[in-house]
C-alpha cells in the first residue's frame, strides 16, 4: 500500500498516523507541506528514520526544492518528481491520502 | 494504467488542484489514461471560468481545460457541492462538466487506481 | 438525472464489478464540510452495489457522538443520518478504539453501534481495501 501524506508534522498528526499504520514493505510519499517531514534535525527526524527499516519513504522533490529544504533531507530518503509520483501509485494497489 | 482523480480543494488556496494537475500531467505523460478527474467539496471551485489570475502566475481553471482538450480529460463537477458553492452551467469552463457523485463511485469501479488530492 | 444514482446510469461494464471501497473519516464535524459531505459521498455509493466500510478515526469519532444541537450555529444536524445508513445496507461501521479513548470517549457515546477495532486491526482493513476515500 502507498500512503501519501502533505501536513508538516509539527502542524498536523497525519505523518505520525501515518506511520502507525504504515506495514512492514508499505511505502510513504511526503508531498506538499508534507516534506518537512523528510528533513534533518527537526523534532520528527529520529521516528521518521527509525520507520525507514521497515517502509520504504519518499518525498517528492519539487516540494523540497520549493521550500528551500533541498541539502536537509534524511540519507535514505528517495527523492521523486511527478513521474515518480505516477510510478509509485502504480506499483501499489491502493493508496491512502492522509488528509 | 487507467488512474481515476479526486480533487477536494479550491485553486490557489490549497496546493492540492497543483498537485493533482501536475500527476495527471504526468501521468499523461507515461502513456498512462486518466479516466476522470473529480471535483468535490471546494474542489469545484476549479471549474469556474470566471477566475482571472495574474499575467505572472499559473492560470490553474485554463490549465485543466488544456489538459482535457488535449487528452479526452473527463473533468466532472459534483452538482451538489457546485450549487453550494456558486457554479453553474453558466460559468462552468471549458472541458468541465457538472454532475452527480455517482460519477466518482463509477470512477473507483473503473478505474485502476483512485488517488485523492485534499487538505 | 437519477436522483438514487447521483446521475449515472449504470452501465454494462460496471455492473458486476465490486469492489472494497474504505471510507475514511478523520474530521470533527462543523468546524468544516468534509464530513457532511463525505457522509453524501456514502449515501450515493450505496447505490452501486459495492462493498462499502466506513472508519471513523482521529476527530472523526466526533462526527458520531450523540446529543448533537446544531440550532443555534445554524447548520444541519446530521448525525441522524448514521442511524439510516444501516436502511442503505451499510452496515460495516469502524471506529478505531485508540481515537475513542484519547477523546474520553465510549461507545456508550456514540449515536450508531460500531465495531471497534484497535489501529493495528484498522491497518490490516485499509490494507485490505482496492480503493481508500479519505475525507
Amino acid at each position: 500500500m502507498l500512503h501519501t501524506v502533505n501536513k508538516s508534522p509539527m502542524e498536523r498528526n497525519t505523518l505520525e498516523r501515518c506511520l502507525q499504520y504504515a506495514k512492514k514493505g508499505s511505502a510513504i510519499l511526503l508531498i506538499e507541506d508534507g516534506v518537512y517531514g523528510a528533513l534533518k534535525g527537526t523534532t520528527v527526524t529520529d521516528k521518521v528514520r527509525k520507520a525507514m527499516k521497515d517502509v520504504t519513504i519518499y518525498a517528492l522533490y519539487p516540494d523540497i526544492e520549493a521550500r528551500g529544504m533541498q541539502d536537509r533531507a534524511i540519507d535514505g530518503i528517495k527523492l521523486v518528481d511527478y513521474g515518480g509520483f505516477v510510478d509509485l501509485v502504480a506499483e501499489h494497489r491502493n493508496v491512502q491520502s492522509w488528509l | 494504467m487507467k488512474f481515476g482523480i479526486m480533487v477536494n480543494e479550491g485553486p490557489y488556496t490549497h496546493e492540492a488542484s497543483d498537485t493533482a494537475y501536475l500527476f495527471a500531467k504526468a501521468a499523461l505523460e507515461k502513456g498512462h489514461q486518466i479516466h476522470r478527474v473529480f471535483f468535490y467539496h471546494d474542489g469545484v471551485n476549479n471549474a469556474t471560468r470566471l477566475t482571472e489570475p495574474p499575467q505572472d502566475d499559473r492560470n490553474i481553471v485554463a490549465r485543466w481545460s488544456k489538459l482535457a482538450a488535449e487528452n479526452q480529460v473527463d473533468l466532472v463537477v459534483c452538482v451538489a457541492a457546485a450549487l453550494r458553492r456558486g457554479i453553474r452551467d453558466e460559468n462552468l469552463a471549458e472541458g468541465f462538466r457538472i454532475s452527480g457523485l455517482g460519477q466518482l463511485i463509477e470512477s473507483g469501479i473503473q478505474a485502476d487506481r483512485l488517488v485523492v488530492f485534499g487538505d | 438525472m437519477s436522483e438514487t444514482t447521483g446521475g449515472v446510469e449504470m452501465q454494462e461494464d460496471v455492473s458486476g464489478v465490486v469492489k472494497k471501497f474504505l471510507y475514511v473519516n478523520r474530521k470533527a464535524p462543523y468546524g468544516t464540510i468534509y464530513a457532511l459531505e463525505s457522509l453524501e459521498v456514502v449515501l450515493i455509493a450505496a447505490a452501486f452495489d459495492q462493498d462499502v466500510s466506513l472508519v471513523f478515526l482521529d476527530d472523526g469519532v466526533y462526527q458520531l457522538v450523540k446529543g448533537q444541537h446544531t440550532k443555534t450555529i445554524d447548520v444541519k444536524n446530521f448525525s441522524p443520518t448514521y442511524r439510516a445508513l444501516e436502511g442503505y445496507d451499510i452496515e460495516k461501521l469502524y471506529v478505531e478504539k485508540e481515537s475513542l479513548a484519547a477523546r474520553g470517549l465510549t461507545p456508550e457515546d456514540l449515536i450508531v453501534p460500531v465495531t471497534l477495532l484497535s489501529a493495528a486491526e484498522m491497518s490490516d482493513l485499509m490494507d485490505g481495501q482496492d480503493i481508500v476515500l479519505s475525507f
